[in-house]
């Protein structure tokens, strides 16, 4: 868990309410997941991302009218590529991000699978957004925007075309997803998904992790 | 697969995936492959439930009376972590803490004379406890003020005791313990499985008591822990681990051969494919002629739809037989999570007794244990063989793991894993080549 609160927005204004989402990526490898996640949360790109990004997850905060909302991103770590995917991946993940390359019409095939998959292993009130990624190389196109259209209208999912090389349309789907995301009391906090339940390393019993014993 | 790795690692149970973590910490290039196509091998949590009912060819659980069978993440192996023990340390100082959530076991108790008492482990509840008479209450007082003072490197809190040649039995005799308090003491706070254990160095037992305590100081009512969703979540917080450091994963792939070059490993094949490597590391289930049988353990999982009666209702439990209460030379686990854990639905809970096989009537065995749970709904049992490895793995560099035995917690477990990982690398694991900035990086 993340070792600080956010209580301020980028301003420096403090805020009302903070809320905590465990967000989580999906979608076959090289479609851009994690270079998305890394515009999103550090605004860079690189063109030959490596296959992972070595971090345990990032975290990023969007902010809406009255409420902080602090996203705590989960990236497959390439566990994906066999099919290998933990299900603790899953576990309490309120959002995810299903991605696709808007050039490779396999990779939108599995990502119809990997939303299926979602519906049955996730939770019942996930938000999911389906991202086509790579519209800075619409001229080589061969999944269509209709279509993906449609397919999420059918399956209520938000969906935007992205380039995580642009950055068109990344922070707008993660905001997307954030005003989607109920902002009830159960969210507010810490993060855990169960009372009395604690991570380890706490100093505080709380959600925060004390660097003191673990650095 | 037409890469060379470092390692190929068979298998994703916890002992397999904490050293598949540690190797891809290292920079090794690590494989790792299991034949099902879920995670944890033998200490998998298992879901739903009819894949559990499945596995014992029992007929499908009827969800109008079990609920949604994804509700359900049911153990194979049933084990708590001590709050202070090896495990929670490896878990913390590899930041894999972070992808877990946690409960206290509500309570600890020992069996005495058909009946169950809380496990007093301060002066304060050893003053209080039924478990003993008046006068012993004021020896076992003393005993554990004792206890909590000795510093081995402090000749003052020896108290004319000598740490390198003082046996535990010494020890009790010193302050007149009689069997009884042995008995809970040396079962239920050092958790010894047998009396073995009574010839040894105090200073063992009295390093052990500590951990009990220090673990139950930490965070409360039991000096033990349990991840939510079941243990199965360890081996894949450990996996995450070694991916996000490059480790390679695949599951439901059969694994053939291990393929030798001389008496040196030099690959695995799966099929007709073999990917090159310089070392294995596995559990016994993938080299059968290099592992020998050294007992076997007995594990009843049983599913209630009430709490184990005489617990003060708790959520979550742990009872203790001591082996000389039912004539036995191993002692008898019982352990208790439930639906407050997210591995059962609401309202069930799932008991596991277990215990080291002494006859050939184990099920007879644990029904000291069985007799503590009242109404059984459905009943699960497996006796599984033990297995160690016939060799150090130090000339054919594939390094096996141990079965999973019958003790309570993971201090054996971690044992074995920092043993291999030494005798594998020739280096104990440097914890700080963890790089904890993923995930508490402010963007």
């Amino acid at each position: 868990m993340s070792n600080r609160t956010v209580s301020q927005r980028p301003n420096g204004q403090n805020q009302g309410k903070i809320c905590q989402f465990k967000l989580v990526l999906l979608g076959e490898s090289a479609v851009g997941k994690s270079s998305l996640v890394l515009r999103f949360v550090k605004g860079q790109f690189h063109e030959f991302q490596e296959s992972t990004i070595g971090a345990a997850f990032l975290t990023q905060t969007v902010c809406l009218d009255d409420t902080t909302v602090k996203f705590e991103i989960w990236d497959t770590a390439g566990q994906e590529r066999y099919h290998s995917l933990a299900p603790m991946y899953y576990r309490g993940a309120q959002a995810a991000i299903v991605v696709y390359d808007i050039t490779n019409q396999d990779t939108f095939g599995r990502a119809k699978t990997w939303v299926k998959e979602l519906q049955r292993q996730a939770s019942p009130n996930i938000v999911i957004a389906l991202a086509g990624n790579k519209t800075d190389l619409a001229n080589k196109r061969s999944v269509e925007y209709e279509e993906a259209s449609q397919y999420a209208e059918e399956n209520a999912l938000l969906f935007m075309e992205t380039s995580a090389k642009t950055a068109m349309n990344v922070n707008d789907i993660f905001l997307a997803i954030a005003k989607k995301l109920p902002k009830n009391d159960g969210n507010v906090g810490n993060g855990l998904t169960s009372p009395g339940s604690r991570r380890l390393g706490d100093a505080d019993g709380g959600s925060r992790m004390s660097s003191g014993c673990c650095k | 697969m037409d890469e060379e790795y470092d390692a190929v690692v068979l298998g994703t149970g916890l002992k397999e995936c904490i050293l598949s973590g540690m190797l891809s910490v290292s920079g090794k290039k690590v494989l790792h492959i299991d034949r099902n196509k879920y995670y944890g091998g033998e200490s998998a949590s298992i879901t739903p439930l009819q894949d559990l009912f499945e596995r014992f060819k029992a007929p499908p659980p009827d969800e109008t009376i079990y609920c949604k069978g994804r509700d359900w993440n049911v153990d194979l192996i049933p084990k708590f972590l001590m709050a202070n023990g090896s495990l929670v340390k490896l878990l913390i100082k590899t930041g894999v803490t972070r992808y877990l959530e946690f409960k206290s076991v509500e309570g600890s108790y020992v069996y005495k004379s058909g009946k169950i008492y809380k496990v007093p482990v301060d002066q304060k509840e050893a003053l209080a406890s039924d478990l003993m008479g008046m006068f012993e209450k004021r020896r076992f007082r003393n005993f554990l003020v004792f206890v909590q003072d000795f510093d081995e490197n402090d000749p003052r809190t020896w108290k004319d005791i000598d740490p390198k040649r003082t046996t535990i039995q010494e020890l009790y005799d010193k302050f007149g313990l009689d069997k009884n308090t042995q008995d809970f003491t040396g079962h239920a706070l050092a958790l010894y499985r047998d009396d073995d254990y009574l010839n040894t160095l105090a200073t063992e037992t009295i390093e052990r008591i500590k951990l009990y305590s220090d673990s139950l100081a930490r965070y409360g009512k039991s000096p033990y822990l349990y991840p939510l969703y079941g243990l199965g979540e360890l081996p894949q917080g450990f996996a995450r681990l070694s991916a996000i450091y490059g480790g390679t994963y695949m599951l439901d792939k059969p694994v053939d051969e291990i393929v030798l070059e001389g008496n040196k490993v030099m690959g695995v094949r799966s099929g007709s494919e073999v990917v090159r490597c310089k070392q294995v590391y596995c559990d016994p289930s993938y080299v059968t002629d290099r592992v020998k049988k050294t007992g076997q353990v007995i594990r009843c999982i049983c599913l209630l739809d009430h709490p184990i009666p005489n617990i003060k209702d708790a959520l979550s439990c742990q009872i203790i037989i001591p082996q000389k209460q039912v004539n036995r030379k191993s002692d008898i686990y019982v352990s208790q999570v439930s639906y407050t854990h997210q591995v059962a639905a609401k309202g069930w809970f799932i008991a596991m007794v277990s215990t080291t096989v002494e006859t050939c009537d184990p099920e007879n065995e644990i029904k000291p244990g069985i007799d503590l749970l009242g109404r059984i709904k459905q009943k699960f049992v497996t006796v599984s063989d033990y297995y160690e490895p016939i060799n150090d793995g130090t000339e054919s560099q594939i390094f096996i793991s141990s079965s999973y035995d019958a003790t309570t917690h993971f201090g054996t477990t971690c044992d074995d894993v920092l043993d291999i990982f030494l005798r594998g690398t020739g280096e104990h694991f440097d914890f700080s080549k963890v790089k904890l900035e993923g995930g508490d990086e402010e963007p």
